[in-house]
């Protein structure tokens, strides 16, 4: 049992500007947002003792402590899965902190996947042994050459299952611009859309997903300092407490060609990484004042608020019909705007956005919010007050 | 005077020692899965062993060819790389059980449900890769 000086709690934040073209490297962006948590918590970078990050960021550990000075490292892991393992770098965290392995604990996400290579695009010299997926090998000889190709595959099946329509999944993207055109971060700020603007968006992946039905490609950064309540006490901002962090991997799923397993309805990773959750702190996702999940794709979206227990199987399309995820609905989707409206710093944008949320700093602040949920594919995570 | 016959516009399988022997079957029209020996289950994608027993021991299983279209799309932007026309791309359940990621040839457009049965196409570097027909 964790004693309550030593639990984890979020002390830092950081992010560049969100952009198409950063106009300087992604080793740069990387440094850049750890300098601004270290700075946002008023802990020297020097003092880092622990990071983590993506399997495909492009920044080396090394090169990170070059530039930022961090004298001793104890541990570094990177996560496979791309975005659904985003909240995934949390459970690491937490580990690092609580175990007493590190004492300050820096996750960075930065790339320039729009001005440098398009994140969204066939990538030809991908190697088939990369990223622990098949989609290269088994998918791109087919022509689902895009990660919108391979969502579609998996998330054709349940539409069509539930009868889901591009109407219903324009919604919840008119959510996502609604929340951006309030938040000046915002890739789309002061740019909100209608369902209309969505309906006459020209198909990407035919017949399920329209170009606003995906998330944005992006340059940017984030990051994210976690320590012990116990050190907290001393630092700059009012601690977010890491009330729970979970991850599930399971038996022959991928990342995104995620369809050879399973009745392809039942979002089995969300489930079982939800049980993992109740199981660790007793809350789930649903008893959270603000539900962050994670939005590539808008049918992900529906997905996920199954797979995390916001509701039952093939009921998701209907809780958004219902008005919960808007920003005075029971759950706010995303306030930030999301992937799909703020930025895609794959999934690391909407953990700033939980942490400013909680510290009441956020643009479009949800009143009284003390707990959040923040959700990927694969791993969720709460986080709460104090 | 003779032309060279004009390859189809189409991209090679990607090679990969583990899943060879799936492409060398293409190439000779059938269409294989991998096959446990002692435990016989079959295992598609294929992989380095038996999840279940973990034997080495791999052979490969020729498949009817037949079964059913689970889900599909068609990638419109940006386009399929390397097709002249993006192709319908369809994930089918076969017969035997295992689920793989192939293309619908012919006239009709895909639905869920439907029934299929395979065809190889050829490769534009000379290769065959599995493709699917409607039954009907």
């Amino acid at each position: 049992m964790t004693s309550e000086s030593q639990k984890a709690c979020i002390v830092g934040i950081g992010q560049t500007e969100f952009s198409k073209n950063s106009g300087r490297s992604e080793q740069q962006l990387a440094a850049e947002a750890i300098l601004a948590a270290c700075q946002d918590a008023g802990v020297s970078p020097h003092d880092i003792d622990g990071m983590t990050t993506f399997a495909i960021d492009n920044s080396d550990e090394i090169d990170v402590m070059r530039s930022l000075g961090c004298r001793d490292i104890n541990y570094t892991t990177r996560l496979p899965q791309g975005g659904a393992a985003s909240v995934a770098t949390l459970v690491h965290a937490k580990n690092a902190v609580e175990s007493g392995m590190c004492d300050y604990f820096v996750i960075w996400r930065a790339m320039n996947e729009r001005s440098q290579y398009r994140f969204g695009q066939p990538k030809i010299d991908l190697s088939p042994d990369a990223h622990s997926s098949t989609f290269m090998e088994w998918c791109f000889p087919f022509g689902a050459q895009t990660p919108a190709a391979w969502e579609a595959m998996s998330c054709g099946y349940y539409m069509n299952k539930y009868g889901i329509t591009s109407e219903d999944l324009g919604q919840i993207s008119v959510i996502f611009r609604k929340a951006a055109a309030t938040n000046p971060n915002a890739f789309f700020y002061e740019k909100p859309i209608t369902l209309q603007d969505h309906q006459e968006s020209r198909w990407i992946v035919e017949p399920w997903f329209r170009l606003l039905d995906c998330c944005q490609e992006s340059d940017g950064g984030c990051a994210i300092l976690i320590t012990t309540k116990e050190r907290a006490k001393d630092l700059k901002q009012m601690p977010v407490t890491l009330i729970g962090a979970e991850y599930s991997m399971l038996f022959n799923h991928e990342i995104i060609s995620d369809f050879y397993e399973g009745d392809l309805l039942n979002n089995d990773l969300a489930l079982r990484a939800t049980e993992k959750l109740i199981n660790a702190c007793g809350m789930a996702p649903k008893d959270t004042n603000i539900a962050m999940i994670y939005d590539n794709f808008t049918p992900q979206v529906l997905r996920q608020l199954e797979g995390f227990g916001y509701c039952g199987l093939g009921e998701a399309k209907d809780y958004v019909a219902d008005g919960h995820l808007d920003l005075d609905g029971k759950t706010p989707l995303s306030p930030n705007g999301g992937l799909i409206g703020e930025a895609y710093i794959h999934g690391i944008n909407n953990i700033t956005e939980g942490v400013r949320q909680m510290r009441g700093t956020a643009a479009n602040q949800i009143k009284d919010a003390q707990t959040a949920f923040i959700g990927s594919g694969v791993a969720g995570a709460i986080i709460g007050r104090g | 005077m003779s032309e060279k016959p004009k390859r189809p516009m189409r991209p090679d399988p990607i090679p990969r020692i583990d899943s060879q022997f799936f492409w060398d079957a293409c190439k000779r029209g059938e269409l294989v899965v991998q096959k446990c020996e002692p435990c016989d289950k079959l295992w598609h994608p294929p992989r380095a062993l038996c999840p279940m027993c973990h034997s080495s021991e791999k052979t490969e299983e020729k498949l009817s060819g037949k079964g059913t279209v689970l889900s599909w799309c068609r990638q419109i932007r940006p386009a399929s790389f390397l097709f002249a026309e993006s192709p319908w791309v369809i994930l089918v359940e076969l017969d035997e059980g295992v689920r793989l990621l192939s293309n619908l040839e012919g006239e009709e457009a895909p639905e869920f449900g439907m029934r299929v049965k395979v065809d190889f196409a050829e490769t534009s570097g000379g290769k065959a890769v599995p493709v699917f027909r409607s039954e009907a």
